[in-house]
Order: C-alpha cells, then sequence, then structure tokens
C-alpha cells in the first residue's frame, strides 16, 4: 500500500508537467495578447507593460520563468485583474466553488445512491421505469436550462410565497443562496449516479454469494446492505473521482448563471482577455483535483474490494 | 455448392439478427428511432420547405412575436424578427451534425487506438494506455474551450476538439474488448492462414468489436450535442447568423420571462433528441448483451 501510494504520486508529476506544459504552449500559440483589447496606448506604454510582465522575453524564457515560480508556489500576477495575483484570486474564488460543490456531491449521493438501489431491486417494473425515466429527463435539460428555470420558478413565480429563494449572488455563503446553485449543479449528477448504481446493483445480485446469503435465510433488506451494496459501489466510486474534482473546482456554467463569485467563472473570462496566468492557474488547480480524486478512488477500491491487490 | 442446399432447412441466425429481432422488440428504442428519423429529415429538408430563412428578418416584426398562423411564423420569431421555426430546424442540421462528426473523430481514433493497443500489446500498448491514461487527469472541457477561445469559434475545429476528447473511454472499451478476442480461435485459424496483423485488426478483431462501439456511440451524440449547448450557452458556439439548439435555448433562456416559446420550442427539439438517443442505446445494449438471451 506505501510504496503504491508513493510511486502514483511520483507519477503525478510529470503528468502535471506535461499538462502544464501542453497549456502554457497552446495559449501562446493562439493569436493576440493580454493588452490588444484596451483602447490603443503609446507604444512606449505598450513597451513598458510588455516588459513588466515579462512578455518581451522569448517564450523559453517566459516558460522556464513560469515553471521555478510555480515550484515556489507562485501563480504570478493576473494580466486583467491589477492589482491580484493570481494566488489570490484563486484563494477567493476556490472556497466558494468548493462549498457549492460540496453541497451538490452530498446531494448526489444521499439522492442518487438510493434512488438506483431502489430502481435495481424492482428491475422492470413499472417504479423502476418511473424512477429511470424521470432520471433521463435530469441528463437530457442542459444545466443552464434548469438553472433559468428554478430561477423563474423559486425566485419570480414563488416570489410572495414561503418557496421564495434568491435567484443569484452568493451573499456571504447564506443558506437560502446556496440552495438552487447546488441542487442545479447536483442534478446530472444525481441521475448518472442512479442509473451507475441501477446497473451494477442488478449485477451484483445475480451473484453466487448473493444467493446462498438469501439461501440462508437473510432477509432481502440486508442482502442488499450488507452484501451486495459493497460491490455494487464500486462503479459508482469509480465515477465520483472525477466527478468530485469537477463539482469542487466550479461550474462556469452555474456559476454564470447564479453570479456566484468562484473560479468556474474566471476561466472563461480568462481565456477570452488572454489572462494567459489566471488561466494557467485554474487549470492546474483543476488538474490536481482530478489528478489526486483519482488516486483516492485507487485506494477506495481496497476497501469495498478485498479481491484488489496493489502491486 | 450454395444451390445443392436444400431450402427447408433451418436457417441459423446470426448474433446480429438476433440483436436486431430484440431491439425491435424494444418499444422505447423502436419509438426513439422513429422520433430521431422525423427529427432528422425534419432538420434536412425542413429549411427548404418553411416560408423563411433562418437568416432573414421579417422587418415588419423586429422583436419577439408568438406563434402566428397569417404572417406564417408558425414558432414566431426571435428578438430580431427571424423565424423561429426555420432558425429551430436550421440549428437542428448544425447539432446533428457537431454530434455525428464529433463521434465520428471519436470513433476513429478510438478504435484504432483501442484495437492496436490490445492486439499488438507490450511496448505499444503499455505507450498508448499511458498516454490515455495521461489524457483522463487534463480537465479535456477546459481544452476544448481554450481552443474555441483562442482560435475562434470555427465550425470544423468544433468538432474535431470535442472529437478529440470524447475517443478516451471509446480506446478503452475497445482494448478491453480486443485483449477477450485475441485468444480466441478463429484468431488463430487467421494467422495460420497467413493474415497480416494489420488484416487481422481489420477483417477480425474491428467487426467483433463493434457492437459494443455501437452501444458507445449512441450515448457519446447526445454527450456531444450537449457540450455543444454548453459552448453555445458560455458564448463559445457556431458564429451567427448560423444557430444550434444551444445557441437557440440560450437566447431563449434571456426572453423567457416575457416569451417563454423561445426557450420551450427549441429545448423540445434538444431534449426529445438526446432522450431518444438515450433511449436507443440503453436498447441496443440490452440487445447486444449476451446474457439476455
Amino acid at each position: 500500500m506505501g510504496p503504491y501510494f508513493a510511486r502514483r504520486v511520483v507519477i503525478a508529476i510529470p503528468t502535471l508537467w506535461a499538462i502544464i506544459t501542453v497549456c502554457f504552449f497552446l495559449m501562446r500559440l493562439a493569436p493576440g495578447g493580454p493588452f490588444d483589447a484596451q483602447a490603443p496606448v503609446p507604444q512606449e506604454i505598450l513597451v513598458n507593460l510588455r516588459a513588466r510582465y515579462h512578455l518581451d522575453q522569448s517564450l523559453a524564457v517566459q516558460y522556464l520563468d513560469y515553471l521555478g515560480n510555480l515550484a515556489r508556489g507562485d501563480f504570478g500576477p493576473s494580466f486583467k485583474y491589477k492589482d491580484f495575483t493570481v494566488t489570490e484570486l484563486i484563494a477567493q474564488g476556490l472556497p466558494v466553488s468548493a462549498q457549492n460543490g460540496l453541497c451538490a456531491l452530498l446531494l448526489a449521493v444521499v439522492l442518487g445512491i438510493p434512488a438506483g438501489i431502489f430502481a435495481a431491486i424492482r428491475q422492470n417494473s413499472f417504479r423502476d421505469h418511473a424512477v429511470m425515466g424521470l432520471a433521463m429527463t435530469g441528463i437530457v435539460i442542459p444545466t443552464f436550462v434548469t438553472g433559468h428555470l428554478f430561477i423563474l420558478i423559486f425566485g419570480v413565480w414563488l416570489r410572495d410565497t414561503m418557496f421564495h429563494l434568491p435567484a443569484g449572488t452568493w451573499n456571504g455563503g447564506a443558506w437560502p443562496n446556496r440552495i438552487l446553485p447546488a441542487m442545479c449543479l447536483a442534478l446530472p449528477f444525481i441521475v448518472t449516479i442512479a442509473r451507475i448504481t441501477r446497473g451494477s446493483m442488478i449485477e451484483a445480485l445475480r451473484a453466487n454469494h448473493i444467493r446462498t446469503a438469501r439461501a440462508k435465510g437473510l432477509p432481502f433488506r440486508l442482502v442488499v446492505t450488507r452484501h451486495a451494496l459493497k460491490t455494487a459501489l464500486i462503479p459508482v466510486v469509480t465515477y465520483l473521482g472525477p466527478a468530485t474534482a469537477l463539482l469542487l473546482t466550479g461550474s462556469m456554467v452555474i456559476e454564470t448563471v447564479f453570479q456566484l463569485p468562484g473560479i468556474g467563472r474566471y476561466f472563461v473570462q480568462g481565456a477570452l482577455n488572454r489572462d494567459y496566468t489566471l488561466v494557467m492557474g485554474v487549470t492546474i488547480i483543476s488538474a490536481v483535483a482530478v489528478i489526486a480524486t483519482n488516486l483516492l478512488v485507487d485506494v477506495l477500491y481496497g476497501f469495498l474490494d478485498p479481491r484488489v491487490r496493489y502491486d | 455448392m450454395t444451390e445443392s442446399v436444400p431450402s427447408e432447412i433451418i436457417e441459423g441466425r446470426s448474433q446480429w439478427q438476433d440483436a436486431r429481432r430484440r431491439l425491435f422488440a424494444n418499444r422505447a428504442a423502436v419509438a426513439s428511432l422513429i422520433v430521431l428519423a422525423v427529427i432528422t429529415v425534419a432538420s434536412i429538408a425542413g429549411p427548404m420547405l418553411v416560408p423563411w430563412t433562418y437568416d432573414q428578418i421579417d422587418w415588419d416584426h423586429m422583436e419577439v412575436m408568438p406563434p402566428d398562423l397569417a404572417t406564417r411564423h408558425y414558432f414566431g420569431t426571435d428578438s430580431v424578427g427571424r423565424d423561429l421555426l426555420a432558425r429551430t430546424l436550421f440549428g437542428g442540421r448544425i447539432s446533428l451534425t457537431i454530434g455525428l462528426l464529433a463521434t465520428a473523430v471519436a470513433l476513429v481514433i478510438g478504435v484504432s487506438v483501442g484495437a492496436v493497443a490490445g492486439f499488438v500489446g507490450g511496448k505499444t500498448d503499455q505507450l498508448l494506455m499511458r498516454f490515455v491514461d495521461l489524457m483522463y487527469a487534463v480537465p479535456l472541457t477546459f481544452f476544448v474551450i481554450i481552443l474555441m477561445v483562442l482560435f475562434g469559434r470555427n465550425f470544423i475545429l468544433m468538432f474535431v476538439a470535442i472529437g478529440c476528447v470524447e475517443w478516451l473511454t471509446m480506446a478503452r472499451i475497445v482494448r478491453g474488448q480486443t485483449l477477450t478476442l485475441k485468444g480466441k480461435e478463429f484468431i488463430d485459424a487467421a494467422r495460420a492462414a497467413g493474415g497480416s496483423t494489420a488484416s487481422i485488426i481489420v477483417r477480425h478483431i474491428v467487426p467483433n468489436v463493434l457492437g459494443v462501439v455501437v452501444v458507445y456511440v449512441t450515448l457519446t451524440i447526445p454527450q456531444v450535442i450537449l457540450l455543444e449547448s454548453f459552448l453555445s450557452f458560455l458564448g463559445l458556439g457556431v458564429q451567427e447568423p448560423m444557430t444550434s439548439w444551444g445557441m437557440l435555448i440560450s437566447d431563449g433562456a434571456a426572453e423567457m420571462e416575457t416569451s417563454p416559446q423561445t426557450l420551450i420550442l427549441p429545448a423540445i427539439f434538444l431534449t426529445a433528441t438526446l432522450f431518444c438517443f438515450n433511449f436507443l442505446g440503453d436498447g441496443l445494449r440490452d440487445a447486444l448483451d449476451p446474457k439476455e438471451r
């Protein structure tokens, strides 16, 4: 276990380096620069600006500088948000994104897994089809549509009732403000988890040890929760790894619809403004999250399935 | 040889015939196929049949207008007076084309990489699969967005970029299937008959993994269409006056309070298509699953 873990962490470093390198050169390859959009500035000022951000040096020097700063934990200054470093911007945005993502993750797990089990133990019955049919709507309606619908229903139509919820903004993390974005963000994940759980639970219930457990007279409820659930959860955990990374690092769509000050919004804005360092910073945070959660998933396999060996 | 076979002999059924029979017994899948066919035909032929074109402005109604038969705007108009029915059908062309082309790109890359990695094995397999693992760690939606932002909202780039993102899972699935096929007798036979590696992959491996691939393809197309709609929402979709379902929906969302039909009508087309592809994919999976027999 220990050596396996250590090796995986060591492998993660070149992976991260490859991502940073590809991202860095991809952005510089594109036409345009961070100071194009502003009103035309005199040539002398432009030269000074470019010198200030080291854009006048060769690409190789810039790249090595960036890697060196990164190794010291410095993401560099933002090109667009003057007077802010990327580290400061991420430190402001990430807590908002992560908290919203965590609420959504909890919702997805708490609602998705029971729904999947419910459908699986009534396979092909009316109730199975009803739950799964309803679940399908959660996948096929884009989040920005559900987001706007939620705002319309809870923010506008139910304005004068007790069900009224604020239609946007973070408001320092007040609970009423958190409900709609978290629900909206969670919806596709609830549905996917329910579908995966249903499939793997049906599979798990066909296994020999389940028949044995039932034959010795164990109540069906206990067969499901004690024996089948553990095997059935393996594909769910596999899915939850990247899903967690995705949720915690912020959704561009949800943060745009509900006007949350998270890091997802920085990404699109940053890319449009050629804010090289900000885009790099957000990408690196996301990549680290994906790598870390995948590692966590591999460790969890061992707990869920004793047959898994690390070597 | 063939004419000597007596006609009353019981014909063997191939796996594909079995699968087709099971698929056609699945009412949800058949209904989905019909709806998809109708939407496809409407998207191809529709823009030529409706009285307005997708980029034509009705100078008498330069604002959002509810459906109106007198002016022959059967779905009404959008905020600059363009016919919503014409735009919805034209948007269908774009959305479906991107869905199909991006999936085709993913299919070609995924099947080639998966089959070669699985069949050749050894160092090639190691190299290709480590590359897939590496790509999995990349936040790929980010890359699509970076590409779209940096190189402009280009129709061709869009489906190539999405296709290059979606092939990873396909490669893994095909590799797994190839590994199980590799040990089968008919592959040994093909090798004994003098088949080269390339011809065995093309003639024997690829046809046998198609079942799994077909299921995955029907589930990838709706994902791509959805991804395109997100790009449109973020303002990175196709260029005006061209449009797609995703773009129409995000335009409609802005007008939602006063004229909900601008959101609901395109959304019905998009969700119906996504529903049908998902049901079809589920139906195909059940039909091609040997355990269901």
